[in-house]
């Protein structure tokens, strides 16, 4: 065992990659969030065609794996837009970021879906016999409760978003599994390099844990009954 | 009260036909509700009374007929329903409070929100409905923290936040237990009695007897019989309405 030499050695090294994988998590989960905001709203709509559209992207995301995604994204997507632009290219990150985002989005559209779905009927009855109207009823009675229900569940895709990042590294992008491949391909430490970055996860979810349990606590608002 | 003058009716339905799928719930319903009335709708379960309130301020989309609130048809597409709404209070049996805002938040929101009032000034308004349901204590409370008779007065209180002119009441009293039916019957009786007027799904034969002007009759949607409640509880001529009474009585 000879952990002291990897901290030495990989330890500049694996924390740009974690820096890198905390950042790209974060962006993907804020345009996540949005995107599954309007997913599911679609979703729930009584026309038909953005309800298809919304239908069909939760369809394929789920339906595929994100490695090829990400492939598709990285590599094939420039591919078809060289046609116009010939000079054009995705970096890494930007096509890590939108590929966990798109994933993100989805799983989350149906994460909130469910949320809503859980708010009794009789929320809405009473803001709409008030007045208000259906988008007012949406953003300041419906979301405002369904977020409370969501906050597990969202919690758990949060993490999965992060750990997801991992899989970036096919595409090269220089997270922090990719920094560590790097430094065991001329070393040969894996037991050691691996440890330290699963870690370094079990640090930054653990920390995602207790915040959301903070939340959680917050939105209690039932009081005694 | 037996004023039929025109310019003082408050709501009109013509031939109101309401489906759920098949199913055939309100059968040709005519009705007037004048300024001031207190009226009272009594009959079995699933007679259809619940649906007809409902239609009232269009909360069930009816499938055919006339009703006319303010002179506003409210089965005309164009009307906007939002608007005409801001002047129906409704009572629900489950309350329906937001459980995610305090009792003054609850009666708040929709006079901020629909831009009726600043928020200082709704407040004040706020405070002084709770101190008219006796639960001006209960101001900074959730909903959770409150027993049901508690949380219905509050239901009534956001209500009547938008100053409407008239007030639907869905079994206000069905889901509270027996010791807390008096206290929301009594906030109920006061509005009455300052000429709100009102539309009172109930199967409080007591409050339907005392306080109604005019009480009707419901079954197998349609309305079987009305008049004033000695005409209703005293001498009943629809064997239905007898039938019923003979019943809950």
């Amino acid at each position: 065992m000879d952990f002291s030499r990897v901290f030495n050695e990989a330890m500049p090294l694996l924390l740009d990659g974690l820096k890198l994988t905390a950042l790209v998590s974060l962006a993907s989960i804020a345009i996540g969030m949005i995107i599954g905001l309007f997913i599911c709203l679609m979703k729930m709509s009584k026309n038909v065609v953005p309800r298809a559209i919304a239908g069909v992207y939760i369809w394929i995301i789920r339906g595929t794996p994100m490695l090829v995604q990400a492939l598709i994204i990285f590599l094939g997507v420039p591919q078809l837009i060289q046609v116009v632009i010939p000079s054009f290219r995705f970096d890494a990150v930007t096509a890590g970021i939108i590929t966990l985002s798109l994933n993100a989005g989805a799983y989350l559209a149906e994460i909130y879906r469910g949320g809503i779905m859980a708010v009794p009927k009789g929320q809405s009855e009473a803001a709409r016999s008030l007045g208000l109207s259906k988008s007012k009823t949406m953003r300041k009675v419906i979301l405002p409760q369904a977020f409370k229900f969501s906050v597990p569940s969202l919690v758990n895709q949060f993490i999965i978003t992060i750990k997801d990042t991992s899989i970036l590294t096919v595409i090269g992008m220089a997270e922090v599994v990719n920094k560590a491949q790097q430094y065991v391909g001329s070393t040969f430490v894996y037991f050691e390099t691996y440890s330290i970055v699963a870690l370094m996860y079990l640090a930054i979810i653990s920390l995602l844990m207790l915040l959301s349990n903070h939340i959680e606590k917050k939105l209690k608002y039932e009081g005694k009954k | 009260m037996s004023n039929t003058n025109k310019s003082d009716e408050k709501i009109v339905v013509t031939n109101l036909h309401k489906y759920f799928e098949d199913n055939e719930v309100l059968k040709g319903v005519d009705a007037v509700i004048h300024e001031g009335e207190v009226v009272c709708v009594i009959g079995p379960s699933g007679s259809g009374k619940s649906t007809f309130l409902r239609c009232l301020n269009k909360l069930e989309e009816l499938t055919s007929g006339k009703i006319i609130v303010d002179g506003y048809d409210i089965t005309d597409k164009k009307v906007n329903i939002n608007k005409v709404r801001e002047n129906i209070g409704m009572v629900f049996q489950q309350f329906n409070l937001f459980p995610n805002m305090t009792v003054k938040k609850n009666i708040m929101m929709a006079p901020v929100e629909l831009k009726k009032m600043k928020p200082l000034e709704a407040e004040k308004k706020a405070m002084q409905l709770l101190e008219r349901v006796g639960l001006a204590d209960k101001a900074s409370a959730y909903p959770g923290e409150l027993s049901g008779g508690q949380q219905q007065r509050v239901a009534i209180a956001r209500a009547l936040a938008m100053n409407p002119d008239i007030m639907l009441f869905d079994e206000p009293t069905s889901a509270l237990d027996p010791e807390m039916v008096g206290e929301v019957l009594d906030v109920m009786k006061e509005l009455a009695k300052e000429g709100m007027t009102m539309v009172v799904v109930t199967h409080e034969m007591g409050f339907a007897r005392e306080v109604s002007d005019r009480v009707l009759f419901m079954a197998d949607g349609g309305i079987k019989e009305e008049g004033t409640p000695e005409q209703i509880f005293g001498n009943p001529q629809n064997e239905r309405t007898q039938d019923f009474l003979k019943k809950v009585l």
